[in-house]
């Protein structure tokens, strides 16, 4: 992860919105002395091969089963590992603290890759409500459409869904990034408190109703705004990371951004700088 | 919690009791205090079908008194009086349980009057009223109820059921959902959520006739939409008045003969996932309850908040 705490860097930062954050965020897995890595074990992390590739068929699986399987297809050292028929079950993929690439070949139901730290994912299908809730880091891809509280409290990461998601996405959201190719439902960015929301369709009303801090960029139209969250002016920094970003996404690569609308916390409700100490501001 | 499924065959009938039996299991972790099945049966459209109770069910889990089947039976035969008395002519009788029965009936008069005299026997309760519609709940999970009233073979156009986990009223069958829309035939309901404007909307009500038989707070929804469909609403009109009139939050499916709609809350606190094509709709608190019925991948989404849908079949 970058490094952006020279001054130079951290201008940048103030200058595209992101004046209350302190960019030295970091996962899990570098909370350690690296002088003490001989002595450090990090539960549930293996050394994997990105090339090393297996499929497995989750059908008469419940979550347990299949979730325990991965863990030991990682033990095993794969790293490429492509699930088959997760047919809408519930907390498949959740707790990976690993680089994976993890393929899902079909749809996910509630809470589906949530609290993972690290891993690569890509849904062939829809997620139901809650998706990579609590990521600390690590990318989902969604090739459809995902349910509510998509994204609830992540933490750092890349969270992406190509089509809509329904209501409270980033909710309690505290870093990362969210990226919607469709349409979002109400009280998207509830009471978010730091990283990004991109949306390029329409969303629902009160949008960030009492957001903390963070920044949400919308496409399309507004159905209203929710307490105290305000509009702000999109600037060139603003533009420029937004292109990299949804190139990077794969989604929306063509958009005109310049279009869209950034919305803010209006800090009238609460200032949550004041509420938690320099250390503890996580990632973005 | 609860959870809610429902399907539509546009243009086809199926085997609606079993396919709503598999996704309402698929749901069984949301509640298995009581399941309901409001199935739209492929009938000659001549006579009604009222399913009725004369007791509740008292086995272990049940917040019911326990009765002995002899009034269970006293209830049946002044039941069966009534029915003279209002020239209601009896086709077809089923006993299929000593507190659950299911009359076929010849019948064209008044509705609100002939339940208004039924219901008027102490502990008599009738779950449904129609030509197509027949309601059944019962407390235990989907499997439990299906087998116990040989569901799994009813073939219909059209479905909606409940898995209830019983938070603010009893463990009874009177508490469990669907709910008729009474006085309307072929009318039912069900809904996941809690309505918290519940006590307010019954007095009023209450004051312009309609009849509530339980304290289960989804029940107002059946009469609410009942009460402005007798002045005169469609269906789709009484649902997106409702999402006004009644607070709290929601999601809700209610079917008639010939439809089958949904509701959303304006916040969009309760699940709901939807699957739409030209010949079937298919829709629950989660995915895999559709999944039950359509293994392979497709397309679904999420209804946003305040949005009102209704197919016809």
């Amino acid at each position: 992860m970058a490094n952006l705490k020279t001054s130079e860097k951290k201008s940048k930062a103030q200058s595209m919105g992101l004046h209350t954050e302190v960019l030295t965020g970091k996962t899990q897995q570098k909370f350690f002395n690296p002088d003490e890595a001989e002595n450090f074990y990090y539960f549930g992390t293996y050394d994997v091969d990105f090339n090393k590739r297996t499929e497995i068929d989750v059908k008469n699986m419940d979550c347990r089963e299949a979730n325990k399987k991965i863990d030991e297809l990682m033990k095993d050292g794969y790293g490429t590992i492509v699930i088959k028929n997760p047919q809408g079950k519930h907390s498949l993929g959740v707790g990976i603290l690993n680089k994976l690439n993890l393929i899902f070949e079909g749809s996910l139901g509630y809470f589906g890759c949530g609290s993972m730290d690290g891993p690569i994912v890509r849904i062939n299908g829809r997620v139901g409500w809650s998706c990579a809730e609590n990521m600390m880091a690590g990318k989902v891809v969604i090739e459809k459409n995902a349910g509510s509280c998509f994204g609830a409290a992540i933490r750092g990461g890349d969270l992406i869904c190509k089509g809509s998601v329904g209501a409270r996405t980033g909710i309690d959201q505290k870093g990362g990034t969210i990226i919607i190719g469709g349409d979002a439902g109400a009280f998207t960015g509830f009471m978010m408190q730091r990283g990004r929301i991109i949306i390029l369709g329409d969303v629902g009303i009160n949008l960030g109703d009492s957001m903390y801090d963070g920044t949400i960029f919308v496409g399309g139209k507004i159905g209203s705004f929710g307490s105290d969250a305000v509009e702000a002016e999109l600037t060139d920094s603003d533009q420029d990371w937004l292109k990299r970003k949804l190139k990077v996404a794969e989604i929306g690569e063509n958009f005109d951004v310049s279009k869209m609308t950034k919305v803010i916390a209006g800090k009238k409700l609460w200032n949550y700088d004041a509420l938690e100490p320099t250390e503890k501001k996580g990632a973005i | 919690m609860c959870g809610i499924a429902g399907l539509i065959h546009r243009g086809n009938t199926s085997n609606v009791g079993f396919e709503l039996q598999g996704m309402l299991q698929a749901l069984k972790h949301r509640g298995e205090d009581s399941t309901g099945y409001a199935l739209y049966g492929k009938t000659d459209g001549q006579n009604f079908i009222m399913r009725f109770k004369v007791g509740e069910n008292v086995a272990e889990g049940s917040s019911s008194v326990k009765e002995d089947v002899s009034v269970y039976d006293e209830r049946k035969k002044i039941v069966d009086s009534y029915l003279s008395e209002l020239g209601a002519k009896v086709i077809k009788e089923d006993r299929i349980l000593p507190y659950s029965l299911r009359y076929e009936i010849q019948y064209d008069k008044d509705l609100m009057e002939f339940s208004q005299k039924i219901e008027s026997v102490e502990g008599v309760e009738i779950l449904s009223m129609g030509k197509s519609l027949e309601v059944i709940k019962d407390l235990g999970n989907a499997e439990v109820v299906c087998n116990r009233y040989n569901l799994d073979k009813v073939v219909g156009t059209h479905a909606i059921g409940h898995a209830r986990m019983a938070t603010e009223s009893g463990v009874d069958i009177k508490s469990a959902h669907p709910f008729w829309g009474y006085p309307f035939s072929d009318v039912s309901v069900v809904h996941n959520g809690q309505l918290t404007n519940y006590w307010n909307n019954r007095r009023v009500l209450e004051n312009k006739g309609m009849r509530f038989m339980s304290e289960c707070d989804s029940e107002l929804i059946a009469v609410y939409l009942a009460e402005k469909m007798r002045n005169g609403a469609t269906l789709e009109e009484g649902m997106k008045e409702s999402l006004v009139g009644l607070d709290g939050v929601f999601t809700y499916f209610v079917a008639t003969k010939d439809s089958l709609g949904m509701a959303k809350d304006t916040m969009a606190a309760k699940p709901l996932v939807l699957y739409e094509s030209d010949d079937l709709v298919a829709m629950g608190s989660e995915e895999i309850a559709i999944r039950s019925i359509l293994p392979q991948e497709i397309e679904t989404y999420d209804p946003f908040d305040g949005e009102v849908k209704v197919w016809q079949i």
